[in-house]
């Protein structure tokens, strides 16, 4: 008996497959198997052996049995391994793709600013491309004789119908139809009678904020683009406000920005003066103003305007404006 | 403007640096663009003399040249023919740098030494708008004797400052030396000079000489002052005015015409001199021109007038377009003995009016259109005749003709100190706002915060509170002015629905696989033969511009398709294998020809896509943009469009309203555009979109119950479409069919001629039990009967 058992624990640790296993298993407890044949033979042993023998065959059966289990165990544990070895891939082939278009780079500049000003209460309004001459010039105090109106800058539909030259024409037509408090941001497109090169386009955008309530002040304008452009490029930016002339703000200021390319340090960008032109803004003109029915003496406002191509292309480092307007998938791809 | 710092230096003390001044100038309004400084990088370039010039012993189109360069005699070879002995020359000596860093080397020109180079005036960059004809080309000869040796920047004064200023249209009284002077004075806090305006003897009257002025247009014409000059000797004006109007951007002609031109850069006043014997009866007249009418301006140009412009008229003729440019007939030659000075003001409106037909401008016409001030006219026309004595042009007549009908009363405003703070965010008061004003020439009374102000009359731009107010906060300093936040009422900042949708339709359309373009707005009115558009399409109508850059760019676009199809021709031509696109730009709709009111600016969505791509791609994305927007109730049909495939194009409904047209790109289309592969596109009415959009999702529960799926192969007709087949099933299934999926289509073996085998398959379920076997049974037989029945469908 107790050779049996050495020779079972022997041929079972040796088994590596669940069906040399199984034979093992035939071998021993099957219905030919020699504890069986044993445990049959049992009938011709004395009464009192039997018990003895009983005992010794059965618990021979139960060890064999676990030792059966304890290998299938192993067994299939290392037959897991061997296959998941055998499943081992190349994981530096390049995965799977997954087609995705992007916004066009313009539209994400202006996303990230559309975003800054909602924070900041404006809500964005759109006006016309095609806009009357009344909106585009006369309602922004830009007189008859303005060299704005000339030919040589402004696209002419009829006499009285052009392409707007500016977005500022929604300025009239926001206070025209609300009263204050006015917040809204007017992105859009607009056309002058440029040629086409690195930096100029007939065709480019604008983007125009506009405050009408009471108590608005140059400091107001000031504090609420500085805070603007420190979202849009980080809190080390500073802004620096000039006097300039625009008919429909009064003052008026151009506004730089540290240049972003070199942090203000100077460079081919920014001239080696570390500043950036961002916008022309000011204080919304009286005329302008009282033109749409709005009481000057109770309120003031403020407005300016960006060039959203401008502001994508230093952003982005975009040396050259015509790359925006000729959409290859190449170029679109980048941002 | 060029403002040459010595002759400002004329009129105000400048102490600080002059990067310091261009600061302060520009951060009170006057904006510094550069400061320029011509021979900054000249080095080694010295005066030579020539001593000698002898022929190439080896070349026919060179000469050697010895040259004295103070300290020696130089060989230079050159090819320039212009050269004499005795000339004055800058020589560029071995190791000289010229502007652009240009290094030179002595070196040896066909067999000859050449110890350095003789310059022209380009090589030194010199301003050659300003030289005459034949200093242009060849070696620059230097007027006058100078001293061999001496550095060429001294001679040639090239390292002195100027600045390069942009005044704003507002502020036309900056359009001058004085001008300038009296802005930085006032910025700076001290006072400015005016130049000495002392006739020192004038001789006779000048009622003896000038029969009379009269001006016909005093609308047009607001003052004209004669001044009369006798005994006129017609030379070369100093050196030290020529080189400032150099310096300035004008160019030297004689004294005569400089010192007119010298007074208008220093005090911004435009003035004229006519030869007075040219002048026909003695006499002026201000009139407008008859229709027709002609002269020959100073340039030589004969000019065809009208009676909207001005002329200056003696008794039978123009002699001069006002504000313009003066007539070549009564010009100023060396012949002239007696001139006439006219200093004038005139309408700047009609003056561009004028300018704006003819296509002439000049210095005097660009400072007439910004405004010259009525009141210089006096003050220019003495400080021209003093210069004239001075400098030994001529003899001035005593008195002048003074036409002056309305002068203008200085202007008078009110404004209160609390006021001005509260549009400028500052605290200042209003005693230190007086003195402010008073360093700008204002006249100020402050009485308990009011401050009554008489505008000096060259400031014709301050009118108003907010003048004023701009005035005060460029001297205390915009950056001194403190950055707040806002205090009024609280708004609340939304996005409208046309946004919301605008960026879920590029999240969609992004999120299928394609780029957002920009394309321009307008084209050209060829495109619509290009994308095959019939004659008489309403889309050819078009809104049109008037002046447009080219023919390419004078239409506003009607439909988006033909920008879409130059993006892809672009990409596909550079070789990029595959794209999609997209883009929501309006089209221009004009509602009537011609435009009477604003066009119907459409927002449209244009999709296009080549490459490995079918007409199913381009649907799904659709489909899928439908269903992100809440719409499910459309219906694809199918339709003509002279742009696309006649078999593979759709149009989409949208609860029986039509949303646009997709499709696989005409052929004929492709090939006018230059593509050669086959392109998907489509166009989407995306304010029906918005319209239909449903953002409203409700939330209807989980099935409780299983499912169950069925299969089934029909064979149909061949020309019985997809839609059909399914259209059949949803109403026989009721409402036990959810969901029918279309897995196969297949016409070939085993499948009769013009017949089609085409395989779906149907998941079915109840919302109340659970589907038994036999109930599902039925229902498939319902729709194979109905199939068979409606659409002739047998099953395969």
């Amino acid at each position: 008996m107790k050779g049996i058992l050495e020779r079972a624990l022997r041929e079972i640790n040796a088994c590596s497959e669940l069906s040399a296993l199984e034979n093992c298993r035939v071998k021993y407890l099957g219905k030919k198997g020699e504890l069986t044949v044993f445990l049959r033979g049992m009938g011709n042993l004395s009464p009192e052996e039997r018990p003895v023998i009983g005992r010794l065959v059965n618990e021979a059966k139960e060890e064999i049995e676990t030792l059966l289990l304890c290998q299938k165990e192993r067994v299939l544990k290392l037959e897991r391994e061997r296959s998941l070895k055998e499943e081992e891939i190349d994981i530096t082939i390049p995965g799977k793709r997954f087609a995705r278009g992007k916004r066009h780079p313009l539209t994400k500049t202006l996303d990230e600013i559309k975003s800054i000003f909602l924070g900041l209460g404006f809500t964005v309004v759109e006006g016309p491309e095609v806009e009357l001459a009344y909106y585009n010039f006369t309602a922004l105090n830009i007189p008859e004789n303005h060299p704005a109106r000339d030919v040589q800058d402004t696209f002419y539909i009829t006499e009285d119908i052009v392409l707007r030259t500016l977005t500022s024409p929604d300025e009239p037509r926001v206070m025209e139809k609300t009263k204050p408090p006015i917040r809204v941001l007017i992105p859009g497109r607009v056309y002058r009678a440029d040629d086409v090169d690195a930096t100029h386009s007939p065709v480019f955008h604008q983007i125009e904020g506009l405050v009408v309530d009471e108590g608005i002040t140059l400091g107001d304008l000031k504090g609420t683009f500085d805070l603007f452009v420190k979202k849009l490029y980080g809190e080390h930016m500073e802004t620096k406000f000039r006097p300039s002339h625009f008919p429909f703000t009064e003052p008026s200021a151009e506004i730089d920005a540290t240049c972003f390319v070199c942090e203000g340090k100077g460079c081919r960008v920014c001239k080696d003066t570390g500043w950036i032109e961002l916008s022309g803004a000011g204080m919304s003109h009286p005329k302008v103003l009282e033109r749409c029915g709005i009481d000057t003496t109770r309120y003031s406002g403020f407005a300016f305007g960006m060039g959203l191509d401008r502001l994508t292309m230093l952003k982005y480092g975009i040396d050259d404006m015509r790359l925006l307007f000729e959409n290859d998938v190449r170029f679109l791809e980048q941002f | 403007m060029l403002v040459p710092v010595n002759w400002l230096k004329d009129y105000v003390d400048i102490d600080t640096d002059i990067d310091s001044l261009a600061e302060a100038m520009t951060m009170s309004g006057t904006m510094v663009e550069l400061v320029l400084e011509s021979g900054q990088v000249i080095k080694r370039v010295v005066v030579g003399r020539v001593k000698e010039i002898k022929p190439h012993p080896n070349a026919d189109k060179l000469v050697l040249g010895m040259v004295d360069v103070g300290d020696r005699v130089v060989q230079l070879v050159t090819g320039a023919k212009n050269v004499k002995e005795g000339d004055f020359i800058p020589v560029a000596l071995d190791g000289a740098v010229l502007p652009g860093g240009v290094e030179i080397k002595a070196g040896n020109i066909r067999g000859e030494d050449s110890e350095g180079m003789m310059c022209s005036a380009l090589e030194l960059a010199l301003d050659l708008s300003n030289l005459p004809e034949w200093q242009k080309e060849g070696i620059y000869i230097l007027e006058g004797e100078y001293e061999p040796g001496t550095d060429i920047r001294e001679v040639l004064t090239l390292n002195e400052k100027v600045l390069d200023v942009d005044i704003t249209t507002n502020r036309p009284d900056c359009l001058s030396m004085l001008g300038i002077a009296r802005e930085v004075g006032a910025v700076q806090g001290v006072p400015y000079r005016m130049p000495d305006t002392r006739i020192k003897n004038e001789k006779g009257d000048i009622k003896d000489y000038l029969k009379g002025i009269s001006i016909q247009e005093p609308d047009m014409c607001y003052r004209y002052l004669g001044r009369v000059i006798d005994n006129i000797n017609i030379k070369p004006s100093p050196q030290w005015m020529q080189k400032r109007l150099i310096q300035a951007g004008m160019r030297p002609i004689n004294n005569i015409v400089d010192i007119t031109n010298y007074v208008m850069l220093e005090l911004g006043q435009p003035m004229h001199a006519f030869d007075l014997e040219k002048v026909g009866g003695r006499e002026i007249i201000v009139r407008r021109a008859g229709d027709g009418e002609r002269i020959v301006t100073l340039d030589g140009k004969e000019r065809v007038l009208d009676r909207n412009d001005l002329v200056i008229a003696d008794a039978n003729k123009p002699v001069g377009i006002a504000g313009v440019m003066g007539g070549e007939y009564s010009e100023v030659t060396s012949d002239t003995r007696t001139i006439l000075l006219e200093t004038a003001a005139f309408n700047g409106y009609d003056v561009r009016q004028t300018c704006k037909k003819l296509g002439l401008w000049s210095e005097a016409s660009f400072r007439f259109v910004r405004g010259v001030y009525q009141d210089l006219a006096r003050i220019a026309s003495d400080r021209a005749a003093m210069l004239m004595e001075e400098l030994g042009a001529g003899e001035i007549v005593g008195g002048v003709t003074d036409v002056y009908p309305n002068p203008p009363k200085p202007y008078y405003l009110e404004v209160s100190a609390d006021r001005i703070n509260k549009l400028l965010g500052i605290d200042l008061t209003a005693h230190r706002m007086k003195e402010m004003l008073e360093r700008l020439e204002m006249k100020v009374a402050e009485d308990r915060g009011i401050l009554r102000i008489t505008v000096p009359t060259f400031r014709q731009d301050v009118q108003l509170d907010h003048d004023i107010a701009e005035e005060i906060a460029r001297l205390y300093g915009y950056n001194n002015i403190p950055k707040t936040v806002m205090s009024g009422s609280w708004v609340l900042g939304t996005r409208s629905k046309k946004e919301k949708i605008t960026d879920t339709v590029r999240d969609v359309l992004c999120g299928c696989g394609l780029y957002e373009i920009s394309t321009y707005s307008f084209e050209s009115p060829s495109v619509f033969d290009r994308i095959n558009l019939p004659e008489r399409d309403p889309l050819r109508k078009t809104v049109t511009i008037q002046n447009p850059l080219g023919e390419e760019y004078s239409i506003m676009r009607t439909t988006l398709l033909p920008a879409m199809l130059n993006v892809i021709s672009l990409n596909y031509n550079r070789g990029n294998e595959e794209a999609g696109f997209y883009e929501i730009a309006p089209r221009f709709l004009p509602r009537e020809i011609p435009l009477k009111e604003l066009p119907d600016e459409k927002l449209t969505i244009v999709l296009g896509t080549y490459g490995d791509e079918d007409f199913y791609a381009v649907k799904g994305r659709v489909e899928t943009l439908l269903g992100e927007l809440g719409i499910s109730s459309y219906e694809f049909i199918r339709a003509q469009n002279p742009s696309y495939h006649p078999g593979r194009t759709a149009q989409i409904l949208l609860d029986g309203e039509s949303l646009g047209i997709i499709g696989e790109v005409h052929p004929d289309v492709l090939e006018n555009y230059g593509i050669g592969t086959r392109v998907y596109a489509g166009e989407l009415d995306f304010n029906l979109l918005m319209e239909k959009a449903d953002s409203n999702a409700t939330y209807s529960p989980l099935p409780r119950f299983p499912s169950i799926n069925r299969d089934i192969a029909l064979i149909v007709d061949e020309d019985v479409p997809a839609g059909a087949i399914e259209g059949v099933i949803w109403k026989a299934g009721g409402d036990l069919v959810e969901k029918i999926r279309l897995f196969d289509v297949y016409t070939g073996a085993q499948i009769p001629e013009g017949k089609k085998s085409i395989a779906y398959s149907l998941t079915l379920r109840s919302r109340e039990r659970t589907l038994t076997e036999q109930e599902a049974g039925e229902v498939m037989e319902r729709i194979l009967g109905e199939l068979g029945r409606q659409i002739g469908a047998a099953r395969r």
